[in-house]
């Protein structure tokens, strides 16, 4: 046997003996486990999955191991995504830091701020937050406006940051400030990370139209964070934050399958809702939703695709690039035909008379709508790939 | 288990890249085309696939293969539909070899594969009826009498099916079941007529009037059904690969023309409707390779369940279809005028990819059996 076909086969059974099988099972959206100092189980087999593959150094398994990380190469790393997917194992947890943060903390971080930041994030012990979108900088990003002037050994921050995912549940946060001019406006910005416990910071819940309230505004009022915690260069983070948002749309990305938050699996709601198609209407809709779970397939298989061509290191960026187009306007166009499927039924907002698991996939219907923007919107996937993939010409 | 090309399948890939753009440019379809071929391919492009080695692919070696594995066929098509060649590969060689492989007895082997593998015979299946390519329907008939079987029945859409040496042909025998019947070309009772098609190939309608052949010549030494459902995967596999390869070519041109042609002081490329629309182009012939090569895959692999590749074919060829469609359709309209003019190679892809389409079934076929095919899983 070669090491990677040993390296499979023992990953295998290692998965095997230690996700309890009730982490095999899709998982709804409150089962997902954040990691943070205010970590919560719901139960043993949540708590049991989380450990075990903590001390594995699983939670970030291609970081090296000085760092709390599993140090395998990226052929190991797709064997092991592999694996967890054919045996449908949740993700332990959910998060940002490790996702996104890590890896550029890897690639640009100091020597210090990698010792600091990198193995508590490696354990879960720290929740993080996103701070890059304003209330006037979205798709155009590098519009930002939060500023940090430094004084003595701080930077002092002022301004406001917008659509903060969790905001008021993070510990950390990871922000792109404006430390330098707005003209050009990429070349002032800095990445800097902060605790929210910070004195003059405050953090107010935004409700979404799916009645949840997953998002914040957080403002910033003459907020001390030592420059020490500053990323990289100074006025050299738009370069930083750039690598970043790559890292989050792999990271959207990979809720996929059994992985998904909100998996709902159109199959089972066909064959429940039309098991025996016969007027043309009925017909009609069979129709659509078998060709929309033939796209989903087509969309795993590329994953897969992903996984093998990286494995052989090829060039995935391609891609790579698809990924979060593709996956979030699936999910979405799923959500409208589930809908559809359960007719009324799905259209409850809540109380009596619906089933539990179908307000939620009402609710699910409404968030895919937030997916298809977060991250960078579909317009703005579809220009990365027009120009950085395809290499068309930019606009006048 | 790989969804990506191995060094063997590159190797394969690039020598028949080399030999299509050698040998078989878009001009030479275009010359047959204009010459009136009913033949609708060149002998010797033909004969030069056979030297490559692409006939013998995937038949094991005792059968004078070469035992490459049916995954060979992958990157071969991909070319074939780059360079819009056309040849029997799948008609007599995929589908035609097999049915015989899988079908036909020992002696029937021994006398076929042969001719059929050195490209000196080669045979056509005749399995169509109606206007689209329904794989049950069967009103062909075959009666058994003291000399042999008698059949009676209107073939059409036979691929290559003029000048073939032989044709396979689909008949339902007295007792409800289906048979297939070799059939000689200078059978007496057969009709041929040629189809001029829009792709400009080799398109046959038998008919078939008291063909009287002995017993010898049906191929049963096999579960029919079962074979005739694996042996239509393989070209619907193939024809899938074939799509793949013109829909990349398509793109390709499509891509270079919005980076060249100025409109409004400014490469049309730049306009960001056109950029959104190109993108999406792409992401569908990302899709559908990645549903492709898990249809060769899944080929490939004896523990590969008839569910399994049911579902994965008609993934890909569904997947194909889709993706040629669009890709076609934006295309021609991306190229404004000049896309719609006999000069311009284009136009000869979307007549291809519209039969390529239809031949081994629509989009509404594959989404039928991928639904029955998960059906039977649970
Ligand atoms: C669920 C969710 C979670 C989020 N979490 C976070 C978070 O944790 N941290 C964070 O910093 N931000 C977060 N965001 C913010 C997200 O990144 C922004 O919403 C997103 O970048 C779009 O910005 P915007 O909302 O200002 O829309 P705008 O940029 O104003 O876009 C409005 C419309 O214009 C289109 N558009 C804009 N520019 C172009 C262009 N160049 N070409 C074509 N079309 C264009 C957009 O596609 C969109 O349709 C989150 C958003 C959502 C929905």
């Amino acid at each position: 046997m070669s090491e990677l076909e040993t390296f499979r086969a023992e990953t295998a059974a290692w998965l095997e003996a230690n996700c309890p099988a009730s982490m095999r099972t899709p998982m709804p959206s409150d089962e997902m486990v954040w990691g943070g100092q205010t970590l919560e189980f719901k139960n043993d087999d949540q708590r049991l999955w989380f450990e075990r593959m903590r001390d594995k150094g699983w939670f970030c398994p291609d970081w090296p191991v000085e760092y709390g990380g599993g140090g395998l190469d990226a052929k190991q790393q797709g064997i092991l995504t592999n694996q967890m997917r054919r045996l449908r194992c949740r993700p332990p947890q959910i998060n940002l830091g490790i996702w996104m943060l890590g890896p550029v903390l890897l690639e640009y971080g100091s020597e210090e701020q990698k010792q600091r930041f990198l193995p508590p994030m490696a354990r879960g012990e720290v929740r993080w937050c996103q701070g890059f979108s304003e209330p006037n900088a979205g798709s155009d990003l590098a519009s930002l406006r939060t500023s940090a002037v430094l004084d003595g050994d701080d930077y002092i921050v002022n301004g406001t940051k917008i659509w903060t995912s969790y905001g008021n549940k993070s510990d950390w946060m990871y922000a792109l400030v404006r430390t330098g001019p707005m003209v050009p406006k990429q070349q002032g910005i800095s990445l800097i990370v902060l605790d929210m416990k910070s004195p003059g910071i405050s953090v107010a819940p935004i409700d979404l139209i799916s009645g949840k309230s997953s998002f914040c505004q957080v403002f910033f009022d003459n907020v001390r964070v030592p420059k020490s915690q500053l990323i990289g260069e100074p006025n050299d983070g738009w370069k930083l934050g750039k690598a970043l948002l790559q890292h989050e749309r792999r990271a959207m990305s990979k809720f996929s399958e059994s992985a998904l938050p909100t998996h709902f699996d159109l199959d089972e709601y066909l064959q429940r809702a039309l098991p025996e198609p016969t007027t043309f209407e009925e017909v009609a809709l069979h129709q659509r939703a078998v060709a929309c779970m033939m796209d989903e397939e087509a969309y795993s298989l590329t994953n897969r695709r992903m996984a093998d061509s990286m494995g052989a290191r090829q060039d995935a960026s391609g891609l790579m690039a698809i990924s979060k187009l593709v996956h979030t306007e699936q999910e979405r166009e799923k959500f409208e035909l589930l809908l559809e499927l359960l007719g009324n039924e799905a259209l409850g907002w809540e109380g009596d008379g619906f089933a539990s698991r179908d307000l939620e996939l009402t609710g699910s219907w409404l968030m895919s709508f937030a997916q298809v923007i977060a991250g960078g919107s579909s317009e703005v996937q579809l220009n990365v790939i027009a120009k950085r993939v395809l290499g068309l010409p930019e606009s006048k | 288990m790989s969804l990506i090309y191995n060094d063997d399948q590159v190797q394969l890939q690039d020598s028949a890249h080399d030999f299509l753009a050698a040998r078989s440019p878009v001009s030479v379809q275009r010359a047959l085309r204009d010459a009136g071929s009913q033949q609708g391919f060149e002998p010797q492009v033909w004969q030069g696939m056979v030297e490559m080695g692409w006939s013998a692919v995937a038949f094991a070696e005792e059968q004078g293969g070469l035992d490459f594995g049916f995954a060979g066929f992958a990157p071969v098509f991909e070319q074939i539909g780059r360079h819009l060649s056309a040849s029997p590969l799948l008609s007599s060689v995929v589908l035609c070899g097999s049915l015989i492989e899988r079908l036909g007895n020992v002696q029937q082997q021994e006398t076929l594969l042969p001719g059929l593998i050195s490209g000196e015979q080669r045979y056509a299946l005749a399995i169509d009826e109606g206007a689209r390519h329904q794989p049950q329907r069967c009103d062909a008939v075959a009666i058994k009498d003291s000399d042999g079987y008698r059949l009676n029945g209107r073939k059409r859409w036979v691929s290559d099916g003029v000048g073939a040496d032989g044709w396979l042909v689909v008949a339902r025998l007295e007792n409800g079941q289906r048979g297939v019947f070799l059939l000689p070309n200078n059978v007496h009772g057969i009709q041929v007529a040629s189809r001029s098609m829009i792709d400009s190939r080799n398109t046959a309608e038998l008919i078939m009037d008291n063909v009287c052949v002995p017993v010898s010549a049906m191929l049963d030494a096999g579960d029919t059904e079962a074979v005739l459902d694996w042996a239509l995967d393989r070209g619907r596999a193939c024809l899938a690969a074939e799509m793949l390869g013109m829909c990349e070519v398509v793109f390709e041109m499509t891509l270079e023309y919005l980076k060249t042609r100025v409109q409004f002081d400014a490469p049309i490329g730049s306009f960001q409707a056109l950029q959104h629309r190109a993108a999406r182009l792409y992401v569908q012939v990302q899709l559908a390779r990645s549903a492709v090569m898990a249809a060769f895959e899944c080929l490939d692999r004896d523990s590969c369940t008839p569910q399994q590749r049911r579902r994965l074919v008609s993934l890909a060829k569904w997947k194909a279809n889709q993706a040629a469609q669009l890709i076609s359709n934006e295309a021609v309209q991306m190229h404004g005028g000049i896309g719609v003019t006999d000069e311009f190679d284009l136009g000869l892809y979307l007549k291809r990819i519209r039969i390529a389409q239809a031949q081994l079934g629509h989009s509404e076929l594959h989404v039928s059996r991928y639904a029955e095919a998960r059906l039977q899983v649970q």
